[in-house]
């Protein structure tokens, strides 16, 4: 039977696998760190398989959630099916567990912790909806459910509902919070009317 | 009319509502304890296997493995009911059962060591099948049940648990009978109630004689004993709850998990997480019993039922874990809708090769019904009887009695139910959309629209103990000691409205411990709807108790007897004169706090009530069913929140509600044992796109319950809807389907134009 033998020596580092970053011009680069701005905040990463690195087989919903410590970002599925792990890039809903880390290089990313006003910690109109039509019941789901909304309101500010619905449609909500989301998301809308 | 309240019966934020929409919630796969280490189970290919050779060298080598344990290193910690599922077994009995348990620094490290494990397997014949696994010759899955019966009880409901339903004369009843149905129904599905979070503990030991387990699940109390009890009554267990991501009863199977946790814990040292994997969450835990009936029921014209008689199997899968406790539960329920003075209802738990059944809400009740129910509508359709009438006349009424899981008959002494039936079928429009019995309510094309009802109670309302302290500071604030988690109901804020209307103190000034069983006195936990009318009651006596301590600490200060004393916003003053009054502080002293203690027994007697009517519409062409809308009549006494009941109550839909009538079902290849929809992908489930319109139809007659006259209904909301969308889609393509879920393939086949589907 191993004992304990303390905390990750005996954890050989790996060297082999840096990722290749092809950049547009076709160049190849080896990279030992990744850069990533979550939240407004830069985080350079070194790739490896210690404890507070990025493994090349990290997906970003991992990185986000052990390396960075930044739990809202939920894992369902883990498989792209359920929404849970929703975050922004760029403007768009992401599945962050469908993304390997080591692809979000040079990357902004919004999570739910993101959302609400740093500084005085003010709610966005989302979140505070969701608070005021008590849009969820484990609140499993809502992290996913928030971002994505967000993204879609980003798009387009006064979606109609079956809008809504169908933008929503990949999110797994299993205790049917739904109706409540439905009503908390059209208030947000009908308030920027 | 309901009395008007400060704080009861109007929406409030959730106390956690900032938490849940910002991701600070801490769900159990969000701890981060210093050394936490990553627990991975190997889980077995084979659906029946003895285990002959099994190497860990490989994986012990591992770089970053901690610990790699089998059934040859752990204790005999046993699980189920009565126990005999080991945690680590030299036999395996499902297709995911645990092989091997690995402790590792990272998540990927556990799982390269699983697959460095070699084992070699006998395999040995599997049977899955209910009526097959218990003839002669049938596969053994424990030495100690032979014929895969297990045998009777649940010690923790007491010495006499409810088994069977045996009462009056039942050939004298089929006699009286104008018309006799029999037959065969079945809801043998097995889908998964699929919380979102998926089952995972934390376990670290202080020393070698106290274990500390964080559990996702419902309450802390029930975790600590179960593990309390497994490991020998000799460990001190203190249990942690904190937001749990969804549970709908299942995670209160969570034993194996936390047992996984312990050991491993245990053998490096360190705290360890294990959180099931979607994947094996789907393959591994909790689905809904495998249910079915070889029934007879005896009617009259008038819908009088005048015997019920069958033998009721049901599957518990590999092991259980308070199948026993369902089965007496369902047999209790069955009462509350079917008055009926003989009957004869023989259940047998049987276990067979599959992935365990047990805990979900509906809880026996929901698999008994769907199988039951349609052999009754057989009866009702041979007596042209309108099933909403028929319900009507047989649920119970005050003073009406029944059997409960006790085995003891009780006295119904709750609110007259068919008012909200009234008020519901008006809503839904059943006098207008009822054409009869196979008659559709409209057709258009190849569209044809049904409509069904089904109804259910449960009499646990107020099942078991809750004990809660309640403690005033002087600064005008009360925390509430209670060792419930807040799964999803809201009962923790609830519980604080309740507190905040005893003490007519602002829902700011009222705080709810963490859920910890160190600090909080005993608690049950939420389960069978007990919230309410249970929890809540022992809360409101704490409360109560701690008021009255702060009038007698106080009445010197006003120059007043203790029993003239009122309070208010954290002011003291003599009744009827308001103006002059003090704070706390200057009654209580700067320098105390006050304790309250309540505590609840149970009591049986106020079953709750919940008809569900649906409209379907088929495609006759293709074989889709739509569900176009749902109403769910109740009378719940009073409201707490508005919007955490609507919440509850739109539930019926998930968690292995209604759509396991249409499209939830777990598909097992009985020439592997495997499930073949153990993901997201192919396991089905309602999405924003495809919601039905719904409405709640909530009366408000007073209970005789506690301070505010309420009782519970969350848990009931998913059990009468499956069985009435049978009937919908029957009525609308005017032939009967004995089988759930209700797919394309079977309605094409029950209309003749494809071979197969629906088999009786
Ligand atoms: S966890 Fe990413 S989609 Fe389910
Ligand atoms: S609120 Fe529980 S899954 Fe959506």
């Amino acid at each position: 039977m191993p004992q304990n033998k303390g905390v990750e020596n005996d954890i050989p580092r790996i060297k082999a696998t840096l990722p290749k970053i092809i950049t547009e011009s076709g160049s190849v680069i080896e990279k030992e760190f990744i850069e990533l701005t979550v939240n407004g905040e830069a985080y350079e990463l070194r790739i490896g398989n210690r404890h507070g690195e990025v493994d090349p087989v990290h997906t970003l919903a991992h990185t986000l959630r052990e390396t960075l410590n930044l739990t809202g970002t939920k894992i369902g599925c883990d498989n792209g099916a359920c929404g849970a792990c929703t975050v922004i890039i760029d403007g768009k809903a992401v599945l962050s567990c469908l993304m390997l880390t080591v692809e979000c290089d040079g990357k902004s990313i919004t999570t739910i912790e993101g959302l609400a006003d740093p500084i005085t910690g003010a709610l966005d109109p989302i979140q505070q909806s969701f608070v005021d039509h008590t849009a969820f019941q484990c609140g499993y789901c809502t992290p996913g459910i928030i971002m994505s909304t967000k993204a879609l309101l980003h798009k387009n500010q006064s979606p109609t509902e079956q809008e809504v619905k169908e933008s929503l449609s990949g999110h797994y909500c299993r205790c049917i919070s739904h109706y409540h989301v439905i009503e908390a998301v059209m208030d947000v809308v009908e308030r920027g009317r | 009319m309901a009395k008007k309240y400060r704080f009861i019966g109007k929406p409030a934020p959730r106390k956690d509502a900032v938490e849940i929409v910002t991701g600070h919630a801490k769900f159990v796969g969000d701890i981060k304890q210093h050394g936490l280490l990553w627990g991975k189970v190997l889980r077995s290919p084979h659906p029946h296997a003895n285990i002959k050779n099994i190497d860990t060298s490989k994986a012990a080598r591992l770089p970053g493995v901690r610990a790699v344990l089998t059934h040859h290193d752990v204790p005999k910690w046993k699980a189920g009911v009565p126990p005999h599922l080991p945690m680590l077994d030299s036999k395996v009995r499902f297709v995911g059962d645990a092989v091997a348990l690995v402790a590792a620094e990272t998540e990927e490290i556990a799982a390269e060591a699983c697959n460095l494990i070699d084992v070699e397997y006998e395999q040995l014949p599997a049977v899955y099948d209910v009526e097959e696994a218990i003839k002669p010759d049938a596969p053994q899955l424990y030495e100690q049940f032979p014929g895969n019966i297990l045998p009777r009880g649940l010690p923790f409901f007491g010495p006499e648990l409810l088994q069977e339903v045996i009462m009056g004369d039942v050939d004298q009843g089929f006699q009286e009978a104008e018309i006799i149905s029999e037959g065969t129904y079945a809801f043998e599905n097995i889908p998964n109630p699929l919380p979102y979070e998926p089952p995972g503990a934390i376990a670290s030991w202080d020393g070698p004689d106290t274990l500390n387990v964080w559990v996702s699940g419902q309450g802390a109390y029930l975790d600590r004993l179960s593990v309390y009890y497994t490991l020998g009554r000799k460990i001190k267990v203190n249990a942690y709850g904190g937001p749990c991501g969804g549970s709908y009863g299942s995670k209160g199977m969570s034993l194996p998990v936390v047992l996984y946790s312990a050991i491993l814990a245990r053998v490096t040292g360190r705290p360890v997480r294990v959180c099931l994997s979607k994947e094996e969450h789907l393959n591994t835990f909790a689905l809904r019993l495998g249910s079915r009936i070889h029934g007879r029921v005896g009617m009259k014209k008038d819908g009088t039922i005048t015997a019920i008689s069958g033998d009721w199997l049901i599957n518990t899968g590999y092991y259980s874990s308070a199948t026993q406790g369902m089965v007496a539960v369902g047999c209790g329920e069955v009462q509350l809708a079917l008055r009926c003075n003989n009957w004869d209802l023989r259940p047998k738990v049987i276990c067979t090769n599959r992935c365990a059944s047990g805990i979900v809400r509906g809880f026996g009740g929901q698999e008994l019904k769907c199988a039951l129910l349609p052999i009754v509508t057989e009866a009702m359709e041979k007596l042209d009887i309108d099933p909403f009438e028929f319900f009507k006349k047989n649920y119970i009424r005050p003073g009406d009695g029944y059997y409960w899981r006790d085995s003891n008959w009780y006295v119904y002494r709750g609110a007259e139910y068919s008012k909200a039936m009234d008020k519901g079928a008006e809503a839904f429009r059943w006098s207008k959309k009822w054409r009869g019995w196979l008659k559709p309510t409209s057709v258009d094309g190849s569209k044809r629209r049904g409509v069904g009802v089904g109804v259910h109670g449960n009499g646990d309302t107020g099942e078991d103990t809750s004990e809660a302290y309640v403690r005033l500071d002087p600064d005008g604030t009360a925390t509430i000691y209670s060792s419930i988690c807040e799964h999803g109901t809201g009962q923790r804020s609830c519980l604080c409205k309740m507190v905040a209307e005893v003490l007519q103190l602002p829902l700011e000034h009222i705080n709810i411990t963490d859920s910890d069983t160190r600090i909080s006195p005993y608690e049950f936990g939420p389960a069978g709807s007990r919230g309410t009318y249970a929890i809540g009651s022992a809360a409101i006596a704490a409360a109560e108790d701690a008021k009255q301590k702060l009038f007698a600490l106080s009445a010197h200060a006003l120059n007043a007897k203790p029993e003239d004393l009122e309070t208010e916003d954290g002011m003291l003053f003599i009744r009827g004169n308001p103006e002059n009054r003090i704070q706390w502080r200057r009654g209580m002293g700067v320098d105390s706090t006050v304790l309250g203690f309540g505590r609840f027994e149970a009591d049986f007697t106020l079953p709750n009530f919940m008809m569900t009517f649906v409209e379907v519409e088929v495609d006759t062409e293709t074989g889709k069913v739509d569900l176009l809308r749902v109403v769910s009549a109740t009378d719940v006494g009073q409201i707490i929140d508005p919007y955490m009941l609507e919440n509850q109550l739109n539930g019926c839909l998930g968690s292995a509600g209604i759509d396991s009538a249409l499209i939830e079902e777990s598909v097992l290849d009985t020439n592997t044992g495997r499930l073949l929809t153990a993901n997201m992908v192919d396991y089905k489930w309602r999405t924003f796109a495809e919601l039905p319109e719904m409405q709640n139809v909530i009366l408000e007659t007073p209970f005789p319950s506690h301070r505010f006259g309420a009782i519970g209904i969350g848990e009931i909301a998913t059990a009468p809807g499956p069985s009435a969308v049978l009937m919908a889609v029957s009525n609308a393509i005017g032939t009967r389907l004995h089988s759930y879920p209700i797919t394309p393939d079977k309605v094409l086949a029950a209309l003749g134009k494809i071979r197969g589907g629906d088999e009786k």
